[in-house]
């Protein structure tokens, strides 16, 4: 599999492609499908008895109304799979269908078993992808304990090895594999915008620094549409004395391959990081605001390339909040009016990362109130998990923001605070699309902004 | 065949098979699920696994407070007529001596009509629960013929062992013999099909608890 990698976008299909176009068809998406199958998938098969709980749990569900929308649903062709390949009764029931003349006794029907085709992958494609951000909530609902987020992960490689995943996703994940960045964003673009943030601030950039101690990676969604980031990282780290580095190696840290669910892509863009960050000797590196790229380069890049890393990974939050706690960041004065916070999916419930927020958030806000539910519960902002790359998921985006949209509303807020660019970027355009007036800034600058001037 | 003598059979070699076939049976998908294994997490742990695996074995039974103003029917209902059917399957005292008799293990019963409230309150939970799946949206657009026999066979047994407590089907060893046969079924049954989740139900919320748990989230 792994000569895939080496001729990135030649293996992908094309656009409208069907299953003769290129290496992809049936046979791979359902191999790829039964690499995925281990212990716990099998045990939450085993145990899903319909209750459909699930189905409230998910954004997409709630908003629409619509049953095939259901969370474990969107897992039927692999359920078939693991039904038929994996269970004593699947496979005595596809014994009996192969040697015996079933029809002729009018058993067939009975023992007739669905079989995972084409056309079917070619259906649930949407399912999987445009009405589903991965954010695990439904996994935190299953009274059995189905873990259905990271089934669908899984599922995902079934679609690419199948040639069913979305246009957007497939260029998505070609330019990050050509370019270094999903969006297409080259070094130079960067290079800019450095000269920038070191204009305003006067303060250095660290480039290729050897031996620093955090690397710094970023979003290509982050250098685009909040550049005030890494201006305010910048200065946050200044005023730390904190010892970092940019790498013209790599800069970006969120990953393709994981949300499009090619294990391959997933490994060559992780590499990238580990050896940026190998090469220049770093201790940490640092996940962007970006929920996405932080359980990718955190969680499962160790086991896209299969080894631990010489380094640790934080996302920006943690290594705030960890400055915060060593007295190193000191701020005056606070916001004054009313803010609430959108925690990010991967962060939160897929990482942990809950305390740490609001131990930032008591640093500069004077009136912080918290959505109903939060933290490990919080509701999706209807973008993660590959959707906002995915244009056919447009409107099913939006309609799954109301659930977000009517979580706010419950609490009034004057700003939105978050820590995720695509949650962030969301929310913006969510709460313009139902003028509402209400701001949403990153955390990373609102403690820039209130850092106490050096001496 | 006579009454008694189908009862002597319910109760002698079926009962047997019916015993053998639920404990391989149970035993094979058991094997068929672990044999799976898991691929080595290499991801530096943020928190315990074991730990948080163990903890989400209970803690979904408590649901959560947005599930809970999500549906409370499927809440409520559930939890009554699970409740109802451990109670009547473990705490019946007749249910008892049988265990005593089979595994040597006894514990005290409750007396016999709380036990038969139970068993009403259960038949309706069931009935309930049955409407539901029928009529709610999501519900029905999952549901599948082996959703509709898992209910059939967990009813009848709730069904035939009431009638039998009542006399309502006579002569009594009929009435008996047939509540033993639909626990012979529902034994049968259950490794084939999603009654395993009464026991992998545990083992997925065991996962669970430990992917969430291994990165520092009580799940």
């Amino acid at each position: 599999m792994t000569e895939a990698v080496l001729t990135p976008g030649a293996d992908l299909p094309e656009s409208g492609a069907d299953e003769s176009a290129g290496s992809f068809s049936l046979a791979r998406g359902l191999n790829a499908l039964r690499e995925e199958m281990d212990a716990p998938v099998a045990s939450f098969f085993s145990s899903c008895i319909h209750c459909g709980l699930c189905a409230t749990a998910c954004p997409f569900y709630v908003e629409t109304g619509d049953p095939k929308y259901t969370p474990i649903h969107k897992l039927e062709p692999m359920r078939i799979l693991w039904e038929q390949e994996f269970t004593f009764w699947g496979k005595l029931k596809g014994t009996l269908r192969e040697k015996l003349p079933l029809e002729k006794w009018g058993l067939d029907k009975l023992l007739a078993g669905k079989q995972v085709t084409d056309a079917m992958l070619a259906e649930w494609e949407p399912l999987l992808y445009d009405s589903c951000t991965m954010c695990g909530r439904c996994s935190m609902v299953c009274p059995v304990g189905n873990d259905i987020q990271y089934m669908i992960r899984k599922a995902r490689e079934g679609q690419v090895a199948s040639g069913h995943s979305p246009e957007g996703l497939i260029a998505a994940s070609v330019r990050a594999v050509n370019t270094g960045s999903p969006m297409g964003l080259k070094w130079k673009t960067l290079e800019v915008q450095i000269k920038h943030v070191e204009q305003s601030t006067g303060l250095p950039v660290p480039i290729d620094t050897q031996g620093a101690d955090y690397l710094v990676l970023l979003s290509s969604m982050e250098i685009i549409n909040f550049p005030e980031y890494l201006e305010a990282l910048t200065k946050i780290f200044d005023h730390a004395g904190v010892s970092w580095t940019l790498s013209t190696q790599c800069f970006e840290a969120t990953n393709a391959g994981i949300q499009i669910g090619s294990k391959d892509i997933a490994a060559t863009l992780v590499q990238r990081v580990v050896d940026a960050a190998e090469q220049l000797g770093v201790k940490n590196v640092i996940s962007p605001e970006c929920g996405h790229a932080y359980t990718a380069i955190r969680w499962e890049g160790p086991n896209a390339i299969k080894r631990a890393y010489p380094f640790k990974v934080f996302h920006i939050i943690e290594v705030l909040d960890q400055l915060r706690a060593e007295g190193r960041i000191k701020t005056e004065g606070k916001e004054d009016d009313r803010l609430s916070m959108h925690d990010p999916c991967n962060l939160a419930r897929k990482s942990g990362v809950i305390q740490q927020q609001r131990n930032l958030m008591d640093l500069v806000a004077e009136e912080f109130v918290d959505l109903k539910e939060h933290g490990k519960m919080q509701w999706c902002c209807g973008a993660g998990g590959g959707v906002s790359s995915n244009e056919r998921a447009e409107d099913l985006k939006l309609a799954a923001f109301k659930k977000k949209k009517a979580q706010i509303e419950e609490v009034e807020p004057d700003r939105m605070v978050t820590m995720c660019a695509t949650c962030r970027t969301q929310l913006e355009e969510g709460l313009e699309e139902h003028t509402m007036d209400i701001p949403v800034v990153g955390l990373t600058e609102l403690i820039a902004d209130h850092l106490v001037d050096k001496e | 065949m006579t009454a008694m003598e189908f009862l002597m059979l319910t109760k002698g070699p079926l009962f047997q098979a019916a015993l053998a076939v639920f404990a391989l049976g149970l035993l094979a998908r058991l094997v068929e699920i672990f044999a799976l294994g898991r691929a080595h997490n290499y991801a530096a742990p943020r928190g315990n696994a074991a730990l948080g695996g163990l903890r989400t074995m209970y803690k979904r039974f408590e649901p959560d407070p947005g599930t809970f103003k999500a549906a409370p029917f499927d809440v409520v209902v559930g939890m009554i007529w699970h409740v109802g059917f451990i109670v009547a399957l473990l705490l019946f005292i007749p249910h008892v001596e049988l265990i005593k008799s089979t595994f040597g293990i006894a514990w005290p019963a409750l007396p016999n009509p709380v036990v038969d409230a139970v068993t009403a309150i259960t038949l309706l939970g069931l009935l309930a629960a049955l409407v539901h799946r029928l009529a709610h949206p999501v519900k029905r657009f999952l549901s599948t013929t082996e959703d509709y026999l898992i209910w059939s066979v967990t009813f009848l047994v709730m069904l035939t062992g009431w009638l039998a407590y009542h006399r309502m089907i006579n002569p009594y060893p009929l009435a008996l013999g047939l509540h033993i046969l639909a626990a012979e079924i529902f034994l049968v049954v259950l490794p084939f099909t999603k009654l395993t989740h009464i026991f992998t139900a545990f083992v997925a919320r065991y996962y669970n608890g430990a992917i969430y748990g291994r990165k520092g989230v009580q799940s």
